[in-house]
């Protein structure tokens, strides 16, 4: 049997106007074309999403949504990333 | 007790999901005065339109379940429910403008052969049944929405207030429905060779079906202002065809039409052997249980 | 150990795993078996009612069907797409699907002989199916529970569609009547069999309820069912076939009868009333489809080669 399987895209959909893109979940496409036509037809065909954007899967850089990660463990001992290290005289406005 | 079913659905929460299921109708606040002209020419245009929207909708959805990828099933399905829910709308015109008290069941399951008027490329099996698969079905999906698309844009002009908002509505769907065929058609013949093979047959089978596409009705000259005369869609339908088979490396189909019985096609109610089938099927269960309420 | 720790901590405190974080093996593969049966009982369940839509009658009916049947291709989606952010491989699954490898819903592999099982399977296989899935829509995993909340939005139309079918048949002729009860007779012990064995003979249950996948025992979900069964059925006039069923005042509950288990084992080893067909429809479509795939794979790649 062929296995030809399309790549994975993640679907984001702005459900109405001044609303954010939402990551809504994913589907799968031969390309971004049909990426776009194919989550049109899943995630809104009751006409919830005004805007739709999809992207490849593994164009996705992402970090762990906690500390429990590795690539957060540097940041615990760089203070120097932290707001508090600074101390700012306290008439320095907006910052 | 807690009920499982509570707090699943929002209040006010938009619920498109078929015609006549609750939410507002499609057409609501239409005006549906019936624009001076005959009568029952507009009745039998407003079927021709509905019935090329049921008869080919009924054969989209026997995609369902059976599309090359889960995807593409939920993209079949959406074309389908377009074309059901216009007919639907245009059926129900006919009925009213004719008054004889046939609402959109009576016409859809309660019809013979003969009185159905929808071209016959509608009718026949391009598959999954034997009689095509997935080429063959984007290639019609390409002629007939193409065609319809260019229909329902003068349509909207329309002196029957109903008819141009049924068009008005239906524009916007077909544009999609064209656009997901030009892009199967752009896919499969520049995809691989078997890909190629099947794309150039599944145009072979349904283009003797167009030139009774454009072939002007009695009916539709009998309504000038109101119905859309087919001839003068050519113009788009080429190049539209023209720009698509241009960017996918595709030559027009060197094929005969398929003649119409004795100067009738499907317009005049003349079918192919396969219209038979597909009412008996569509019909039977409508047939079968008289006084039933569904 | 940390991350271990730290797992148990967040499903403890009732927060959500997400993909990226460290989890046990174990709840893993747990996830992406039931997730993927799930998904496969989607589409699977596309079947018996598609078997209607050619032949609806009457064309709202057959527009909600449609529409219905297209749902479950998108919960499917929304299921695998739940199975992928835990590695699983779409097209993996599937082929473990066709190749019988992997389960589905047993309840699929009954036929659909009349017009009334579309409205009993809305109204019971469907209303199972939403109490199954209510309580998943706060399961542990982040992505499954999303899904959930989806599908469940979805399901709770086709549970009406099914039941406000019914109660129009009921309202008909003497043979509509006739055929809801015949379809309430097929389906209901079925119905009863979705929620899995009981309680003391579910290898799986403990774990997960531990780890949250699960919230509610098998015999917790059945019970709540058949509580929430009883009114519906009288208020629809049909009989359930159970001379056993009765309300059981001290408990609070509806006692019910034996369930056969052994006519559950014997659908779920394969030897329902349509295994075969089930999964032959799935693998022919997908085998069918292949070369569509494959040619749109290839453009892909034609494409990006000239960009």
């Amino acid at each position: 049997m062929t296995r030809s399987s399309w790549p994975l895209y993640e679907v984001f959909v702005r459900g109405k106007r001044g609303l954010n893109h939402v990551h809504v979940g994913s589907l799968h496409a031969p390309d971004d074309e049909m990426a776009l036509r194919n989550a049109r037809d899943l995630y809104t065909r009751r006409n919830e999403g005004v805007s739709i954007w999809v992207v490849k899967a593994d164009h996705i850089t992402a970090s762990s949504p906690d500390e429990k990660d590795p690539f957060f463990a540097p940041s615990g001992d760089k203070v120097y990333r932290h707001p508090t290290f600074y101390s700012i005289p306290e008439d320095v406005p907006h910052l | 007790m807690d009920n499982a079913y509570d707090g699943l659905t929002d209040a006010g929460e938009e619920r498109h999901w078929a015609f006549g299921t609750g939410f507002t109708a499609a057409l609501a606040g239409v005006d549906r005065a019936i624009p001076d002209v005959d009568r029952a020419a507009l009745a039998a245009y407003c079927l021709m339109l509905g019935d090329d929207a049921l008869v080919y909708s009924q054969r989209l959805a026997e995609w369902c379940s059976r599309a090359p990828e889960l995807e593409e099933d939920v993209a079949l399905a959406n074309i389908a429910l377009d074309l059901l829910g216009q007919a639907r709308l245009l059926l129900t015109r006919a009925g009213e403008v004719e008054a004889a008290g046939r609402d959109e069941d009576t016409l859809a399951y309660l019809r013979d052969e003969r009185e159905f008027r929808n071209v016959r490329l509608t009718e026949i099996d391009c598959g999954p049944g034997p009689g095509g698969d997935f080429g063959t079905t984007i290639a019609r999906l390409l002629v007939l929405s193409t065609w319809r698309l260019a229909l329902l844009g003068q349509l909207t002009a329309s002196a029957d207030p109903v008819l141009a908002a049924v068009a008005a509505k239906g524009v916007k769907e077909l544009a999609y429905h064209r656009d997901h065929a030009a892009q199967w058609v752009l896919r499969l013949a520049g995809g691989t060779d078997v890909s190629r093979a099947r794309m150039i047959a599944g145009l072979e089978r349904v283009w003797p079906f167009t030139d009774e596409l454009f072939t002007t009705h009695p009916v539709e000259a009998a309504l000038p202002g109101v119905a859309v005369d087919p001839a003068t869609l050519r113009a788009e339908f080429d190049q539209v065809i023209d720009t698509v088979f241009g960017a996918a490396d595709l030559d027009r189909p060197e094929v005969r039409q398929v003649a119409p019985l004795a100067g009738q096609a499907g317009r005049d109610g003349v079918h192919t052997e396969a219209m038979g089938f597909l009412l008996a099927e569509m019909q039977h269960i409508a047939r079968s249980t008289p006084g039933a309420v569904w | 150990m940390d991350l271990e720790r730290e797992f148990e901590r967040v499903v403890a405190a009732d927060h959500r795993v997400e993909p990226r974080d460290w989890m046990p093996d174990g709840y893993r593969a747990t996830l992406v078996r039931q997730i993927a049966q799930h998904a496969h009982s989607e589409i699977i369940g596309m079947q018996p009612e598609g078997n209607w839509i050619s032949r609806a009658p009457s064309l709202r009916r057959k527009a909600i069907l449609l529409a219905k049947v297209q749902d479950e291709a998108g919960h499917g989606l929304y299921l695998y797409a739940a199975a992928e952010t835990l590695g699983a491989d779409r097209a993996e699954l599937t082929e473990r699907l066709v190749e019988g490898r992997q389960k589905y819903s047993s309840i699929f592999n009954y036929p659909t002989p009349t017009y009334a099982d579309v409205g009993v399977i809305g109204w019971l296989v469907d209303g199972a199916a939403i109490c199954n899935q209510v309580p998943l829509c706060r399961t542990s995993y982040g992505p499954y529970a999303r899904a959930m909340i989806r599908v469940c939005k979805e399901e709770s139309f086709h549970q009406r569609q099914g039941y406000e079918l019914l109660m129009t048949m009921m309202s008909g002729t003497r043979q509509q009547r006739a055929m809801v009860q015949d379809a309430v007779d097929r389906w209901w012990w079925p119905s009863l069999m979705m929620f899995g064995p009981p309680d003391a003979e579910s290898s799986n249950t403990e774990q997960s309820m531990l780890w949250r996948i699960k919230r509610h025992t098998n015999d917790e979900l059945r019970q709540r069912f058949v509580d929430m069964s009883v009114p519906q059925a009288e208020k629809l006039g049909v009989t359930l076939p159970d001379p056993d069923l009765v309300w059981n005042a001290e408990r609070g509950h509806h006692d019910f009868g034996e369930i056969d288990w052994s006519e559950f084992w014997r659908v779920v080893k394969g030897d329902g009333p349509c295994n075969q067909q089930r999964v032959a429809h799935r693998r022919r479509a997908h085998e069918d489809g292949a070369w569509v795939r494959d040619a749109a794979a290839e453009y892909a790649r034609k494409k990006e080669r000239a960009a």
